[in-house]
């Protein structure tokens, strides 16, 4: 699908690791609108090799004049963050997907609590003001090492509802406490490292909420690995995939078609049949079952890597 | 273009009629002989111009009388339009999709004037003009779905995304074959797909719920269902099955071609912005055996697609009853030679 390209209208740092991007329709035409939690996907042609990474927006939902996201820079990672870092400029245009949300408030809660860890601020300052607007109670809650590294300060209304918890201060969160004692009805949502989603969920679980009470945002940038090869059954080519690239970006540099939308493992859209499967999948997507993995008849291209002699997919 | 509205009924003396324009522009459902279950998907709006598939939502000659109707059968059962608190938003994303579509689809028939939140909007057709603040019930006459719905042509739900799943959350649904929101209300996709058979076996429902939780904003999607219904009649609800049901048994072989009417379900997918809901239009249209039989190529093809379907999908579809006499009536109109790919009709 091709891509509307949209104008880098703003940069700003907001701590040591993280800067501000805003996106604005070249012409000043209006952006479509979108719902609390959503992502855009963010492309990115770095040298020979072509990145698109999905960020949450952190802008008002309602405000279709410009995209806001908060990205932080991953010096591990596989590269789409440093490269929006350091070569990315006012004035540029970059190709912007329409917004997605994999991570959408319940309408139906009395209460909604959010829970941030770090970078996992962002979807919830979308979220924000959704809730604002539609003047349902909140409250966030929002966990960071030290206050230099807490860029979503800047971004977080003045509000009673905003709780900060630094961890060098000595104010950890406690998610027993946060979740104890809160009406009935009410939804938590969950986003951060995994070992936060965990105990969210874990904690939950202990206080006996249903679990449709429970969220999380499931997306998570695609892991680095050892580099591999993986054939197309079609034309038989073999395309390498290298240690820092994902499959799907692999086999989009090869000019293979391929569907995708949150490139996180959570949307479906790039599910591939695997054709010749001798070795392990190291599948890392949130959206195939365990029968399914089990089986290494379907792989999703832009989370899941591969180990071993032959993988063959249906491309 | 310009449209002339038919004056018509859907019950009663069923005075309902296709021109020979409206029959040619049908959305026939079979692109080839046969006929199974399957994800029938594809992009929409997009197709030849004139068709059904070339805008978001068609208006037709029906589009008057059909409002009517509709406007007759909430009179009698006001549960046929039900929207469940946290809908409300997406019963506005519903409302702006429809307007900005048909204004710029069919200016000449209605416009939508924006400034900030204050909206002016004009339906000539229906003689209706409203000027109201987006996002603020209290200055329509009534909730924002219903306000809409009560103007566009087909069925619409509304369907909330949660849990992995779609939940039937909100609706106007007054022309359905044979299945009710009130009941339906609240139920999730395989829920409210329990009854259909066969497909769930297949693993129809399981591909159809991934697909549909993978729509964008980007991208919305349709696919052609169908039924066979007696008389020209839309409000085929199981509430009001004592006025429909008995209406089969007055089918005879001089009156089928007439009678029998194939029901085609223009369904579409759209991804609503501010509320991250799924709406899920579902636009009936009603053609007699006689008027598809003026395209040869449907006659050919209806008659064989009717005479080698599953048996379990005749009494599903309800028409398990009639359908010989169906079948001996099409078989008239087939003389063997080959159909071409593709449901439009030959030149
Ligand atoms: C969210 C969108 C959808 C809604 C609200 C919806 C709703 C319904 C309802 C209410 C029925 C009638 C069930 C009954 O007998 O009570 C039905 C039937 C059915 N649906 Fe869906 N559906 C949706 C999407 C789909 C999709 C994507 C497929 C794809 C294959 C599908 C396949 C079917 C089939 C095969 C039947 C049986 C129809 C017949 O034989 O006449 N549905 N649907
Ligand atoms: S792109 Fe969403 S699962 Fe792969």
């Amino acid at each position: 699908m091709t891509r509307p390209l949209l104008k880098v209208a703003a940069i700003e740092t907001l701590s040591p690791l993280v800067k501000r991007f805003r996106f604005e329709d070249p012409e000043g035409a209006p952006l479509p609108v979108f719902s609390g939690g959503a992502h855009v996907t963010v492309e990115m042609a770095d040298g020979d090799v072509l990145r698109r990474n999905s960020y949450s927006l952190i802008s008002d939902p309602n405000d279709g004049s410009g995209y806001e996201i908060a990205v932080r820079r991953e010096d591990r990672g596989r590269g789409g963050s440093r490269y929006l870092h350091e070569a990315v400029a006012e004035g540029d245009l970059l190709a912007v997907s329409p917004p997605a949300n994999l991570f959408a408030l319940d309408l139906r809660a009395r209460r909604h609590v959010l829970i941030a860890g770090g970078i996992g601020i962002t979807p919830f300052l979308s979220q924000l003001r959704q809730l604002d607007r539609a003047g349902q109670p909140w409250e966030l809650h929002y966990a960071v090492r030290s206050r230099a590294e807490a860029a979503g300060l800047a971004l977080l209304p003045e509000s009673a509802h905003v709780h900060l918890h630094v961890s060098e201060e000595g104010s950890r969160m406690d998610i027993g406490a946060i979740l104890d004692g809160q009406p009935l009805g009410t939804h938590v949502y969950a986003c951060g490292p995994e070992g936060l989603i965990a105990a969210v969920a874990d904690q939950a679980a202990r206080l006996g909420w249903p679990a449709a009470a429970v969220h999380s945002e499931a997306f998570a940038a695609p892991p680095p690995g050892e580099a591999f090869e993986v054939v197309l059954a079609a034309s038989g080519r073999s395309v390498a995939v290298g240690p820092r690239q994902s499959l799907l970006e692999a086999l989009e540099a090869a000019g293979a078609e391929i569907d995708s939308s949150c490139r996180g493992g959570a949307c479906g859209r790039c599910e591939t049949a695997v054709t010749a499967c001798e070795g392990r999948i190291l599948h890392h997507d949130h959206w195939l079952s365990e029968a399914e993995r089990a089986a290494q008849t379907r792989i999703m291209p832009c989370m899941s890597r591969f180990k071993g002699a032959r993988l063959e997919l249906d491309l | 273009m310009t449209l002339q509205f038919n004056d018509e009924t859907f019950r009663g003396d069923y005075t309902y009629s296709n021109s020979s324009a409206a029959v040619r522009r049908f959305p026939f459902p079979f692109d080839r002989d046969s006929y199974m279950y399957s994800v029938n998907i594809e992009p929409h709006p997009g197709g030849p111009e004139g068709s059904p598939f070339e805008h978001a939502f068609d208006v037709d000659e029906h589009y008057v009388a059909e409002m009517r109707d509709r406007a007759i059968t909430l009179a009698g059962d006001p549960l046929r339009c039900q929207s469940l608190p946290h809908m409300e938003l997406a019963g506005w994303d519903l409302l702006e999709l429809i307007m900005v579509s048909k204004a710029r689809d069919y200016p000449a028939l209605f416009s939508l004037a924006r400034d900030g939140d204050r909206w002016h909007w004009t339906n000539r057709p229906l003689g209706i003009e409203q000027r109201f603040t987006f996002l603020d019930a209290s200055t329509l006459p009534c909730g924002p779905m219903e306000y809409i719905t009560r103007q566009a042509q087909g069925d619409f739900a509304l369907l909330d995304a949660r849990e992995g799943n779609l939940w039937m959350d909100a609706g106007m649904i007054t022309s359905q074959a044979d299945w009710s929101l009130d009941f339906d209300v609240g139920m999730n996709f395989f829920e409210w797909h329990a009854p259909v058979p066969k497909a769930r076996g297949m693993g129809v429902f399981d591909k159809a719920l991934k697909f549909l939780n993978a729509v964008t904003q980007e991208q919305s999607y349709r696919r052609l269902n169908w039924t066979m219904t007696v008389n020209p009649r839309l409000d085929t609800s199981p509430e009001n099955y004592h006025k429909w049901g008995p209406e089969k048994r007055t089918v005879t072989p001089d009156n089928v071609g007439t009678k029998q009417f194939l029901r085609v379900e223009l369904q579409s997918f759209w991804r609503l912005p501010r509320s991250n809901a799924l709406a899920f239009p579902i636009r009936c249209y009603l053609a007699s055996l006689a008027d598809l039989c003026t395209q040869p190529k449907w006659g050919r093809r209806l008659h064989r697609v009717l005479r080698d379907l599953d048996p379990d999908l005749a009494e599903y579809k309800g028409f398990a009853l009639n359908r010989a006499m169906i079948v001996d009536y099409l078989a008239r109109h087939d003389d063997g030679a080959p159909t071409s790919p593709g449901i439009f009709p030959d030149r």
